[in-house]
Order: structure tokens, then C-alpha cells, then sequence
């Protein structure tokens, strides 16, 4: 019988979530998230640099409720992206292969992205409200 | 491109139920297998057993013969060994790939659910397709190659360092765990070579009696073969014989790294 006639067996279906590979598609998720992000930081560039009429656009936008939910979803992305880049390039050297090292590294990868999203949001809210 | 859908024929419909013979007891437990019988032209399916544990071995790979023997005869699968060493009961149980041989039902909680190694042609129920993971396999050449002629009168040495380089690589059983767990292999398993075979080029490649390291890297030096790897590690979390086809695939990349 030929190879294409033949069902393939089901993959994604049936495998069991685990912490590996979560992990991973989450980085990727927010890699791909991050390059929205990019394009929202030169619209509000771009719309700074033109005049205060279009600035106006940029923060209408970024100060509604869609826009703080962004922002607060884009921090966080940059966090994980950053944080699991740093495990990354620890592999990349050949360090924490071993399935202990994976699952702490895991853990704590996550830990950070949310203290340093809470950090950033804290101290931006800080400053705002002490000026 | 990955296609995250099973096509139409791959579609899982649902199957029949075979009851404990002589009844439920206490000790009847659940199981879903997949089934694919390519003389019928239909789908796959899933067929629900009751099976009486009680009087059955502990390994998943009991019960499965404990069902052809006596509710299904038409069951397929592959075994030989039933003790982890020949890699021919290679399925994916309970969601992970593991050997039936060597998994215990009591690992398992709830209905034992089985299917075949994941992502494959499926040549019958249990039994997946392994002809492309062969071919990939034999594309490393996975032999001592070398230029000069061996000692007179007696083979070539190692020491005890080069020897222990070679440990945990020479255990794997080529089942296939890993590969099928990786989900590049899934999306590009056709150029990507996959941990298991990966696993074994490093295997040739530190192997201070092999002459062809140079050969071997360029045979790997390709954006897919190696680099399709995003260290994912679902191979490493799967492998039934606890060995690490990640740090191997990322030894490589620095073997390939370094000689740029």
C-alpha cells in the first residue's frame, strides 16, 4: 500500500501537556506577540515625532482599557521572552540539560517574567502617582 | 508548512466496546486503543476493553496481550523483549511515548489510553510506518569509519576516558520515544533528523576511535538536519531509558559552532 493512502497517527491530539513543551510554544507565542509590540512602538514613534494632533491619536489609544491591557501583555511577553532567552543561552553553552535542571529552570523562568512584570508596573505606577 | 489537523483519512471515529469477559470485578480496569485496520478502507477508531487486572501481569504491555488473547486477536502491535532492551513496544500511553514492556499500569491513573507512536503512517493499529526514521538512520552512516589501518593482530583501543564518553549514548534502543515526541520532528520530520538519530551521529562523532568527525559534521552542517531543535527537550522528559538526546543534539550544535 502506498505511503500517502496510510492515516497518520494522531500527534498534538493526544500528547500530554508538559512543562517543556508549554514552555516552549509560550516562547514562541510571545516572540510572535513582541513583533506586534514592535509595530505599536513605531506607530507611537512615528506619531510623536509628527505632532501633538497625532500624538493624541497614540495616547488615546495606549490610555483606553484595550491599550493598558496591551501594554500590560506586551511587558509580560518581553519579561518571558527575555527570561527563557537566558535559559536558552544557557543550553546553547551546553548547561542544565539534565530533567531537574529543566524543570527548576522552568519554574523559576516563569517566577521572574511575573516579579519583573509586577516590578516594572509598580514602579511606573509609583513614580506616576509621586510626581 | 505544519499542519496541526489530522487529514481526513486520519480522522479517529469511535470504535466498540469489548466487555470483561465474565464480567466486571473489582479489579477491571479501562482501556482505549486505537485501531486502524487497512483492509477495511475505514478510519481509525478507538476500542474501549475491560480488562480484569487482577489476573494479568503489571506492565501495560501484559494487558495488551492479555487482550489479543482473549477479546481481539485482530489486535496488532509490536513486541519482542518485554524487558526494555529491543525497543519494539514503543507507543505512546497515557500520553507520553514510552516502552508497553516497561511501563506499569499502576503508573497509570484512570483509563489506560494507547496509540501509536505519534505523527507516524500507521501500518495497522499499534504498528507505525518506521521507514523514513530507518532511512534518516542510516544517513549517518552509524559505523567506525576510518583512514588508517587497524593495529597488527588486534583491534583498535580506547581508553578508560574515551570509553566513558560513549556513556549514555550506547544505551539507546533506537524505539523511536523521542523522535515521536518532538514536536519539530512532528512539523518537519522529513528534513529534520529528530533526537534519536541525532543521538547516535553524536555517538560516532565523540567516538575517539572514529576518523570521519570532519565528514560527519558537514553531513550534519544544514539549517534543518541539526538547527530544526528548539530545544523543546520532550525527547529527554519521554525517553524510557532515561538517556538525554537534548544535550547530545546541543553538543552537536557546539561541535558544529566551534569549527566555524
Amino acid at each position: 500500500m502506498a505511503l500517502r493512502d496510510r492515516p497518520l497517527s494522531p500527534h498534538l491530539q493526544i500528547y500530554r501537556p508538559q512543562l517543556t513543551s508549554v514552555l516552549s510554544i509560550i516562547h514562541r507565542l510571545c516572540g510572535v506577540f513582541l513583533a506586534s509590540g514592535a509595530m505599536m512602538l513605531c506607530f507611537w514613534l512615528v506619531t510623536a515625532a509628527a505632532g501633538p494632533e497625532y500624538y493624541a491619536w497614540s495616547e488615546w489609544f495606549l490610555t483606553s482599557w484595550v491599550g493598558y491591557a496591551l501594554l500590560l501583555a506586551w511587558s509580560f511577553s518581553l519579561f518571558y521572552h527575555m527570561c527563557n532567552g537566558i535559559r536558552h543561552m544557557f543550553w546553547d553553552i551546553g548547561v542544565g540539560f539534565s530533567i531537574k535542571s529543566i524543570y527548576v529552570s522552568g519554574v523559576f523562568m516563569v517566577l521572574a517574567a511575573f516579579g519583573l512584570t509586577g516590578l516594572s508596573w509598580g514602579l511606573g505606577l509609583y513614580f506616576y502617582f509621586t510626581r | 508548512m505544519s499542519k496541526f489537523n489530522l487529514p481526513k483519512n486520519s480522522k479517529i471515529r469511535k470504535g466498540k466496546h469489548h466487555a470483561a469477559p465474565g464480567g466486571a470485578g473489582g479489579k477491571t480496569r479501562r482501556f482505549k486503543i486505537y485501531r486502524y485496520d487497512p483492509d477495511s478502507g475505514d478510519n481509525p477508531r478507538t476500542d474501549t476493553f475491560d480488562v480484569d487486572t487482577e489476573n494479568c501481569g503489571q506492565m501495560v504491555l501484559d494487558a495488551l496481550i492479555k487482550i489479543k488473547d482473549e477479546a481481539d486477536p485482530s489486535l496488532t502491535f509490536r513486541r519482542s523483549c518485554r524487558e526494555g532492551i529491543c525497543g519494539s513496544c514503543a507507543m505512546n500511553i497515557d500520553g507520553t511515548n514510552t516502552l508497553a514492556c516497561t511501563k506499569p499500569l499502576d503508573e497509570v491513573r484512570g483509563e489506560v489510553r494507547i496509540y501509536p507512536l505519534p505523527h507516524m503512517p500507521v501500518v495497522k493499529d499499534l504498528v507505525a510506518d518506521m521507514a523514513n526514521f530507518y532511512a534518516q538512520y542510516t544517513l549517518i552512516e552509524p559505523w567506525l569509519k576510518t583512514d588508517t589501518p587497524p593495529p597488527a593482530s588486534r583491534e583498535r583501543l580506547q581508553g578508560p576516558e574515551d570509553r566513558a564518553k560513549l556513556d549514555g549514548l550506547y544505551e539507546c534502543i533506537l524505539c523511536a520515544c523521542c523522535s515521536t515526541s518532538c514536536p519539530s520532528y512532528w512539523w518537519n520530520g522529513d528534513r529534520y533528523l529528530g533526537p534519536a538519530i541525532l543521538l547516535q551521529a553524536y555517538r560516532w562523532l565523540i567516538d575517539s576511535r572514529d576518523e570521519a568527525t570532519g565528514e560527519r559534521l558537514d553531513e550534519l552542517e544544514d539549517s534543518f538536519r541539526v538547527f530544526r531543535c528548539h530545544t523543546i527537550m520532550n525527547c529527554t522528559r519521554t525517553c524510557p531509558k532515561s538517556l538525554n538526546p537534548a544535550q547530545a543534539i546541543g553538543a552537536i550544535k557546539m561541535l558544529l559552532m566551534e569549527r566555524r
